[in-house]
């Protein structure tokens, strides 16, 4: 067996292995993968052949990365990848900039407002972002609280439809 | 042999420092998870328990590289759970009582006011797994700003009465912010390798936001009083031994227990 062919095998399998791993839904938000979200940031084996799925928090203490973790392993494991492990890093930090276009919209169709685009300047003390309503598109809507159902989310009121509604906030 | 020596009392500083930063994000995540099921509206308790939750997962990093750092096998849990008092490192403003909802909007704006600006300089320490712990927490401390600033205007600029609890918290929480701007030899000998903050440098941001708030909130800040300070050399008020007990029962009670 040639260099270049084991290299190409193994590049077949990072990409099933790849595939296995991003197809893993958010357990919050089960309409997104971690792919979707920007969390999966690279799919590796070590020297004994093992995979290693690396991925990095949303929020430092968003109690879904231990889930996440898990259904990974899993994942990976039913897909012919024994052994299987997640390693995590923090730097760069995770931002909602990551989030794919196609995960955007799915979180719209959920009926929760994906983030702004460019998010990773600075929040500032007092500005207001425009949020519009997931469920009937308007633009008159207001902050109930920054501090929504999880860690990545704000809560908000539509004022044209009166709908309570989730915003997948700026981070 | 120097060189040995030097780079032991260079780890030992860092364990030092890494324990006090996570003492302080630890402490006041469990003052804040107190108000779970008790906070004025719902909103308010999933708001607070949210900014509990970023300051435990900012402690549980730091805790678990301290454990690297110091190399004898203790992880996040054995830190948090097995110390004493006095070795906890924690200031002095963080084991504060929640008191009314005005003493816990002033604790947490005088201690997110100064942590914002900490973290962005912490972001570009020469130490890289620090850099990364505090890029993350510079985005959840930027809400938490926020968070207390929003409340700090609408209470003080509101009636009479939240005004007044306003003014009264200030009052009681002002002496303990001093000691958030000390530096001490360990901090100063790590700020002067390029890895962590001088505090002291921020304080006049932290004045300026404070300033900024206060002037909305039509509030005055506090004549400066004596600062009391004593928490990094683990000399605290009476109030943290009480946190620990609570915090620290399960572990104590039944060593080893894990689910």
């Amino acid at each position: 067996m040639t260099l270049a062919a084991t290299d190409s095998r193994t590049e077949s399998q990072r990409r099933r292995a790849w595939q296995a791993a991003a197809a893993v839904p958010d357990p919050e938000i089960p309409v997104i993968t971690v792919e979707d979200l920007g969390i999966l940031r690279d799919l590796r084996f070590d020297a004994e052949g093992r995979a290693v799925a690396v991925i990095t928090p949303t929020y430092s203490g968003c109690p879904a990365m231990l889930l996440i973790e898990t259904e990974i392993v899993k994942a990976l494991e039913e897909a012919g990848f024994p052994e299987a492990r997640v390693e995590t890093v923090l730097s760069p930090a995770w931002t909602t900039d990551w989030l794919s276009a196609a995960g955007r919209e799915k979180l719209r169709a959920f009926g929760i407002a994906p983030p702004a685009q460019a998010s990773s300047s600075k929040l500032a003390l007092f500005a207001e972002a425009a949020v519009g309503c997931p469920r009937c598109g308007s633009g008159d809507t207001e902050r109930v609280s920054e501090f929504g159902s999880t860690p990545c989310k704000a809560h908000y009121r539509c004022r044209a439809c009166a709908e309570p509604f989730d915003h997948f906030k700026c981070i | 042999m120097g060189e040995h020596v030097t780079m032991v009392a260079a780890n030992e500083r860092l364990f030092a420092y890494l324990l006090r930063l996570a003492d302080d994000q630890l402490i006041l995540g469990q003052r804040l998870s107190e108000w779970c099921g008790h906070a004025p509206t719902l909103e308010e308790d999933l708001a607070l328990a949210n900014i509990a939750l970023d300051l435990i997962g900012q402690a549980r990093a730091l805790y678990a590289y301290a454990g690297e750092v110091e190399g004898q096998g203790r992880d996040e849990d054995q830190l948090a759970y097995l110390r004493y008092e006095r070795d906890y490192a924690n200031a002095l403003l963080v084991e504060q009582p929640n008191g009314d909802f005005a003493h816990t909007i002033v604790r947490q704006l005088a201690y997110a006011a100064f942590m914002r600006p900490y973290w962005g300089a912490l972001a570009r320490s020469s130490d890289a797994t620090l850099a990364g712990i505090a890029a993350k927490a510079e985005k959840e401390v930027a809400y938490h700003l926020r968070h207390s600033a929003e409340w700090a205007i609408r209470l003080g600029d509101g009636t009479a009465e939240s005004h007044r609890r306003m003014a009264a918290a200030l009052e009681e929480l002002w002496r303990f912010t001093g000691e958030l701007f000390e530096m001490d030899e360990t901090a100063q000998a790590l700020a002067e390798a390029g890895v962590a903050v001088d505090a002291a440098a921020l304080e006049p941001e932290w004045r300026a936001t404070i300033d900024e708030v206060l002037s909305q909130a039509t509030l005055a800040r506090p004549e400066v009083k004596a600062m009391q300070s004593g928490g990094r050399d683990g000399r605290h008020s009476e109030h943290l031994g009480h946190i620990l007990t609570e915090l620290q029962y399960m572990q104590r009670a039944y060593p080893g227990l894990s689910w």
